[in-house]
């Protein structure tokens, strides 16, 4: 079936198999393989995008239900050719090692601070509740979203 | 595979009255995994992100209606996490952040899973769930609606449309017992309420038999009740934990429920 989406602000279209995950649809249909892929089950946050302003796992969205909203993806966070001082932080403090996880847990920083722009630990242990991380022990990753947070 | 997007509840019942085989889809966050892991394959999905009439909650003359789209996050939020506190605390046990932005108390109620976190805060606080088609409503108290393990009353034609709770007023809480604060299904749960105006003592326990159970006693049964609460359990063992720990932990949970109630 043929979908029309907002993703990052751009209209795109695809054609879709109707029980097409939006996952699915951003990495092999839109090349948007930012959003990652590794459970398909709600279990890691690695496919963290917004969708109307809200932080969703993608693997958990069918394609058709993201059709007449906005849909914003890790690619979309940077502004212009600058990164995020989300991004930036995570850099800066070595959050990143294999980098499998940042996208959904950027993403998942960026949605946090909208709302809560001086979290403390315990509101950003439960906000990063969803996105696992198998290298880092968390540790690096608190850091930068503290740094992300005085930014 | 088909996938339907109804704009009205109207267009919704008369969908799923012509494919009753059609699977509606709300937060999808048990669909999603059925069908991204090739369990399911339905002819067709019934999309119900966009029936407004399903969204939100309402107050009228003190009962509750509680739209089956309500999702945990908007559960959690006041004013409504004040009118249904053990609702609340249940919903911010779900998952993450992700998947309580998605969930759906609808969602919940169809999948009738023994451990579906929403549903003993519902039954002590004696829920109905509204149900409709085109042939008409009707209210099933959550009990009656709860069957078996993942079996509900709904019949092929019907749509879950809202559950309606008349809140107690009751002091009550909610627990449950995991590996993890976050992304647990519950080994067993327990939602406490202590009602001094009719008297009542009630729990509803999850993950402890084959259906969410409600027990309930007169109020100055206190030192007997969390006894009666294990034993009303029918736990089996599985690999989250063993029937004799499950019901250990649940005469655990009503002893800090009723204290926590009581104070
Ligand atoms: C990572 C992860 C963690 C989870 N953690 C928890 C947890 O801690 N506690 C918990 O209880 N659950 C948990 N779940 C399960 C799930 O999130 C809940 O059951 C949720 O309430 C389902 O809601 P939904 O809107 O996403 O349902 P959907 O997936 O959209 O639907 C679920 C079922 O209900 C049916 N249905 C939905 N709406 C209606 C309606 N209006 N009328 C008739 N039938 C309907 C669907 O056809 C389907 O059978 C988890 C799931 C995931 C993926
Ligand atoms: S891929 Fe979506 S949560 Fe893991
Ligand atoms: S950096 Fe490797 S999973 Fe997080």
């Amino acid at each position: 079936m043929k979908i029309e989406l907002s993703v990052n602000g751009e209209r795109k279209e695809a054609d879709v198999w109707p029980g097409e995950s939006l996952l699915f649809t951003l990495r092999e249909k839109l090349g948007l393989p930012g959003s990652k892929n590794a459970c398909e089950q709600g279990e890691c946050g690695s496919c963290s995008v917004l969708l109307d302003e809200k932080l969703v796992c993608s693997c958990l969205v069918l394609t058709a239900q993201a059709q007449g909203h906005e849909i914003v993806t890790v690619e979309g966070i940077a502004e212009d050719d600058r990164l995020h001082r989300v991004q930036e932080a995570f850099v800066q403090t070595g959050a990143v090692q294999c980098g499998f996880c940042t996208p959904g847990l950027i993403v998942a920083t960026v949605d946090l601070l909208a709302h809560r722009p001086e979290p403390s630990d315990d509101e950003i242990r439960e906000a990063l509740s969803g996105n696992l991380c198998r290298c880092t022990g968390y540790q690096k990753i608190f850091d930068a979203v503290r740094l992300a947070a005085r930014a | 595979m088909e996938v339907f997007t109804p704009r009205s509840l109207a267009e919704a019942l008369r969908l799923k009255a012509e494919q009753p085989s059609a699977v509606p889809i709300e937060g999808g966050t048990d669909v999603m995994v059925e069908l991204n892991f090739d369990r399911a394959r339905p002819e067709a999905l019934l999309n119900l992100n966009e029936v407004a009439e399903l969204r939100g909650w309402s107050r009228d003359n003190g009962l509750l209606r509680l739209g089956a789209s309500l999702t945990y996050t908007e559960a959690m939020a006041a004013p409504l996490s004040e009118q249904l506190p053990a609702l609340a605390e249940a919903s911010r046990t779900v998952g993450s952040p992700q998947i309580r932005n998605r969930g759906t108390l609808g969602g919940n109620l169809g999948t009738a899973s023994p451990a579906g976190d929403a549903l003993p805060p519902l039954l002590v606080e004696a829920a109905e769930v509204e149900l409709s088609s085109v042939r008409g409503v009707r209210t099933l108290a959550l009990e009656d609606f709860l069957v078996g393990p993942k079996r509900n009353a709904l019949e092929a034609d019907e749509l879950i449309t809202a559950v309606l709770v008349q809140p107690s007023g009751a002091r009550q809480t909610f627990m449950k017992v995991g590996p993890r604060n976050a992304m647990v299904i519950a080994v067993c749960s327990l939602a406490v309420s202590v009602d001094q105006e009719r008297c009542e003592l009630r729990a509803a326990y999850g993950s402890a038999g084959p259906v969410t159970g409600l027990v309930t006693a007169p109020l100055d049964e206190v030192d007997s009740f969390p006894e009666r609460v294990a034993e009303a359990a029918s736990p089996i063992d599985d690999v989250r934990g063993s029937a004799r720990y499950r019901r250990h932990a649940l005469r655990v949970l009503a002893e800090r429920g009723l204290q926590r109630c009581l104070t």
